[in-house]
């Protein structure tokens, strides 16, 4: 019995460095609703205690979900609930490849917005799944067959009660949803969970209960004790012979004394041999039932997050749609009014949307007077790429782009602490890290990378860097205020190069959009100095825009 | 005070020894037929523990008690064919495809000995017939195991030849064919008892099994849709003594009850069959476990480098030879500690008969006395012996005579209780024995030892026997053309370092001051060890 709503046919797979203690606690310790935040506690309580080591945890995928302040579009999809909030995290960060199972999750989406309060209801009844460990208690290390297979029945009739019901929504539900994934989801639990089979399992959970006592065949072993126990059922009966205990007729009895101690422990040992197989089989039932649950909630969980944040940017009227995903080839991204979420998230007023054409394009430069929005258009890109990866909407009117091998970000960063190093040699030891994972089809955001040093020096590190990448079919986005760098590469006039460049209005005011545009030898620092100080920069002269 | 009483062992073979000259096999030992009678309690030889041949016996038998080697290991032999048949033998098992079907088959032997043990301590009758059976079988399948290895393997040895035509024999014979094909039989039957018990409560029934579906099969059918490969097992651990409870116990009396036949057919068989045990084959067993023992601690020494050879003996001369040799005793306790061990070579020529041995103490001439006694002894066992070649005289005895503490019990000196004792080895040995003496008479003052020793070497010489005889006084080693004089050696540049080799050459005059200084603590070594630094 499989899950498959977030990959078709096959259960999601998780970067392994988000496979941490927490994810253990989440796929381990379902039951516990607790344990997720334990797991993160400790967490925090480890780092505090070595502070060192957050030099080691900037990872790419660290880096890409701090510069595109992923925490917040986490939360908004989390909604107070931790369980939701990791969920959510570890699905985001382990983008998908592949346009068609982008697809498949999208429709499953789309069921669920359609029909959020039956996805509701399932989640619920996959806690209500995990709940029974808790009812039926856990197994202790070295208990005996009789126990683990009394226990384990117990288990399995519950789940069963679930899964009935499971099953009944499963039935009504059918026709209304349309995606590939619940629609086999639904008729999984309907082939696999028949009235008949349903029936055979409780018939079998009654007699495992042995009331009319416990037969075994046996052979003899080694110096003729008994080995090779199994246990047998009676043949058929009718009815009135099952429910009447019968005497035995065809062999010979005895009976140990109500007081003989080691004979009831002998009586014990022999059961247990017998059983010993039966209650590994229910036991293992009652795992795999309890691992079915644990995944459906798994899943279930990043979708609700979906629906929370969808119901967050539609409150807030903006724009939302299914983006489309294109396979790895010329490679491609065209938008119409694309806006950065999470920015939506915590502005009062809507964000500015932008419209990016940059089909064929490989190379975006982002210039122009400061404030004017090129850092929020990146992110906005990068968020958008995420979230079409994740198999999500997006936000934008309308958004399609070529599937990303790896998504990232190399941004500006708040000097380094420790003063180890230069801040140059910072950002050319993050971005030599980087380099280590990028192959072709990769995507990388660069915001003002190597702007710690002169202008002459960051262009000429950075044009080395660029013409790289693009010849490994590395596309890069790049924000910057170096006019060399942007300026060689336009004066190239290439095919597969967008200049974008942030609009300033003969005032000054900015208007947050970036229609295409060839770079500036200014970036209108004047203007800032004008705000600020009531008054201009003196020896300048305000050129046109 | 050791006792006279040393069995002369004159030849007597009792009539069950089956002594057979046609050429069949009674013993792997002795060519002649089984000396069972002579091996019992045979006590050890009194020059064992000065020789330290006691010690390297514990070593042999360390892992090997159950066998009984003592006795073997005790009884030399004086005839040179016998000698040469063990040797040959010994040769031969040196070979991994002759020694592992023996060494398999003493595997299976004492398999079969732990079942019979357990015969004994289990209470249950039919317990005990279950396992008599099983030693049976065991016995049976460990004899036609032999046979076909060794039918496989070439051999030159003409104890191994009979040996391997005697199990052929045995195995092809008719009554292990009727043994081996009821056991089979037993095990047949009783291995296709099927049957069924109930529990219901306190009650038990045991009752034959009805063709009633398998449930556990079913079971994990049903669940099989909830299954998934890398699920945690929770079988549990089920002890698995080979003793029955008492529920198990009465349970498999009311199977007897369910098969009586089969039941009355085992009881008839361990009646029948309580001496299933081939003599022949057990005797085999046991005595086969000599060479295995002392060609094991052979394979350990080689591996430190030291050799070990198959002597020429001979009862006639005594021109006597051996090249590299080594204390066996030593050399295993060495070897233990990783430490080198020191070869020497000796040699007697024409009417040589006696080497004495002088020089500095702790310089090697008791372990060259030992070695020399090891020597005799080992070769009249027909096994290998130290060294890269040698030839050896066969004696009729060894005696030996090294210091001993005192002895309360009479009130003579010391000095006359060990003259009692030398008075008693030189009546008893003749000219075709063994003599090792070691510093004898240094409880008295250096005239009398000098005096005495001149005696008791010259009447050694008269009896025209081997020995070596280890002293301090250097002119006893120039006492005719008997005698032969080897000294142990030191290190040039530093006389306080032994080299513990012992050279033929002319005593030096030293040996007397040496042990003197020895004596009264005063010499280098003493000396540094009283004088705190």
């Amino acid at each position: 019995m499989k899950v498959f709503l977030l990959q078709r046919d096959r259960d999601l797979t998780v970067e392994p460095e988000l496979q941490d203690e927490v994810y253990a606690a989440m796929v381990e310790s379902s039951a516990n609703p607790f344990a997720v935040e334990h797991a993160k506690r400790n967490r925090e309580r480890e780092r505090a205690r070595h502070p060192e080591r957050e030099v080691e945890r900037a990872t790419p995928l660290g880096l890409l979900a701090e510069d595109l302040e992923l925490e917040t579009l986490w939360q908004a999809m989390a909604n107070g609930d931790e369980y939701l909030f990791e969920a959510a995290r570890r699905v985001l960060l382990s983008s998908l490849r592949d346009p068609e199972t982008i697809v498949y999750r999208q429709e499953v989406l789309v069921d669920c917005l359609e029909h959020a309060e039956a996805v509701r209801g399932i989640y619920a009844l996959a806690l209500e799944g995990l709940e029974i460990e808790r009812k039926v208690g856990s197994l202790w290390s070295g208990a005996r067959p009789g126990q683990i297979l009394r226990r384990s029945a117990n288990a399995v009739r519950l789940q069963l009660d679930v899964l009935r019901r499971l099953r009944s929504v499963a039935a009504e539900q059918r026709d209304a949803f349309r995606s590939d994934g619940f629609r086999r989801f639904f008729a999984m639990l309907s082939e696999e969970l028949s009235d008949d089979y349903l029936a055979t399992v409780e018939e079998h959970l009654e007699e495992l209960e042995f009331k009319r006592g416990l037969l075994e065949t046996a052979v003899l072993g080694k110096g003729l004790k008994g080995r090779s126990y199994v246990v047998r059922r009676e043949r058929g009966r009718s009815l009135g012979e099952r429910l009447v205990r019968t005497r035995r007729t065809a062999g010979h009895s005895f009976q140990i004394h109500p007081r003989d101690e080691s004979g009831a422990r002998a009586l014990e040992e022999l059961r247990a041999r017998g059983l010993n197989d039966v209650a590994n089989a229910v036991a293992q039932s009652a795992d795999h039932v309890k691992s079915f649950f644990t995944t459906l909630k798994l899943e279930l969980a990043f979708y609700l997050g979906c629906l929370n944040l969808h119901a967050r940017l539609v409150d807030r009227g903006e724009p939302v749609c299914f983006p489309q995903p294109l396979a790895a080839g010329e490679t491609s991204l065209v938008a119409a009014e694309l806006y950065d979420v999470a920015l939506s998230l915590h502005l009062a007023e809507r964000p500015v949307g932008n419209d990016v054409g940059a089909a064929g394009k490989a190379l975006v430069f982002l210039t122009g007077a400061n404030q004017g929005g090129k850092s929020t258009l990146l992110r906005a890109v990068g968020l958008a790429q995420l979230m079409l990866q994740a198999g999500m909407f997006v936000g934008a009117r309308s958004f399609r782009a070529t599937v990303c091998d790896g998504i990232f970000t190399h941004f500006k960063r708040e000097e380094d602490e420790t003063m180890e190093s230069g801040k140059l040699d910072e950002e050319l030891r993050r971005m030599s890290e980087l380099a280590r994972h990028f192959v072709p089809g990769s995507l990388l955001l660069c915001n003002e990378s190597f702007a710690s040093t002169n202008e002459a020096e960051g262009s000429e590190i950075a044009e080395q860097i660029v013409r790289a990448l693009v010849e490994r079919r590395v596309k890069v986005f790049f924000v910057t205020h170096m006019y060399e760098l942007a300026h060689r590469f336009h004066a190239e006039g290439r095919d597969d190069a967008l200049f974008l460049r942030a609009e300033r209005l003969p005032d000054g005011s900015r208007t947050f959009r970036l229609p295409e545009g060839e770079p500036l030898p200014t970036s209108y620092g004047a203007d800032s100095y004008r705000r600020v100080f009531s008054t201009d920069v003196p020896g300048t002269v305000a050129r046109p825009g | 005070m050791a006792s006279t009483e040393q069995a002369q062992s004159v030849e007597v073979m009792s009539p069950d020894d089956r002594s057979r000259h046609d050429g069949s096999f009674a013993s792997i030992l002795f060519p002649d037929g089984a000396r069972d009678a002579e091996l019992e309690a045979r006590p050890e030889p009194d020059f064992f523990a000065d020789l330290n041949l006691d010690q390297v016996l514990a070593t042999l038998t360390a892992t090997r008690q159950e066998y009984r080697l003592e006795p073997l290991f005790y009884l030399a032999l004086r005839d040179v064919d016998a000698v040469r048949y063990r040797q040959a033998i010994a040769r031969e098992l040196e070979r991994d495809d002759v020694r592992g079907p023996v060494e398999t088959f003493a595997r299976a032997m004492r398999r079969v000995r732990d079942h019979l043990a357990q015969v004994e301590q289990l209470r249950h009758r039919l317990q005990k017939q279950a396992w008599f059976l099983d030693a049976v079988a065991i016995h049976c399948s460990a004899a036609e195991t032999l046979a076909t290895e060794l039918a496989h393997v070439e051999l030159e040895a003409d104890g191994l030849r009979r040996l391997r035509d005697y199990v052929a024999g045995y195995v092809g014979s008719e009554e292990f064919a009727v043994l081996a094909g009821e056991t089979r039989a037993l095990e047949q039957a009783l291995g296709s008892i099927e049957y069924a018990v109930h529990l219901d409560g306190p009650r038990v029934t045991v009752e034959p099994p009805q063709e009633q579906p398998d449930f556990t099969s079913e079971i994990e059918a049903t669940f099989a849709r909830f299954a998934h490969a890398a699920a945690r097992s929770y079988r549990a651990e089920i002890g698995d003594s080979p003793h029955l409870n008492h529920v198990e116990e009465r349970i498999v009396e009311l199977v007897e009850q369910l098969h009586r036949e089969t039941f009355r057919e085992l009881a008839r068989y361990c009646e029948a069959r309580r001496d299933f045990l081939d003599p022949t084959l057990r005797r085999f067993d046991r005595e086969v476990q000599l060479y295995l023992g002392y060609l094991e601690l052979a394979r350990r020494l080689g591996g430190a480098g030291l050799h070990f050879c198959y002597p020429e003996v001979s009862t006639e001369s005594k021109e006597s030879a051996a090249a590299d040799t080594f204390d066996l005793a030593l050399a295993l306790k060495l070897g233990d500690a990783g430490e080198r061990v020191v070869t020497n070579d000796l040699e007697l020529r024409g009417a040589e008969r006696v080497f004495v041995v002088t020089g500095p103490n702790n310089g090697g001439k008791t372990t060259f006395a030992r070695m020399f006694g090891q020597l005799h002894h080992l070769a009249a066992l027909g096994l290998p012996v130290p060294g890269r070649h040698a030839r050896l005289f066969l004696p009729d005895r060894v005696f030996s005579h090294f210091e001993r503490e005192e002895d309360i019990e009479t009130l003579r000196s010391r000095f006359e209780d060990e003259l009692v004792r030398v008075r008693e080895i030189l009546e008893q040995a003749s000219a075709s024995s063994v003599i090792v003496m070691n510093e004898s008479f240094a409880s008295t003052t250096l005239e009398d030892a000098r005096a005495v020793g001149a005696a008791v070497l010259r009447r050694v010489i008269e009896l025209d026997a081997l020995g070596v005889y280890v002293t301090f006084v250097d002119e006893l080693a120039s006492l005719g053309e008997a005698t032969v004089s080897a000294v142990s050696q030191v290190v040039p540049d530093n006389p306080a370092e032994r080299t513990f080799k012992v050279v033929r050459m002319p005593a030096n005059g030293l040996a007397y001051a040496w042990a003197i200084a020895e004596k009264y603590g005063l010499t280098y070594e003493r000396l540094l060890g009283t004088i705190p630094a």
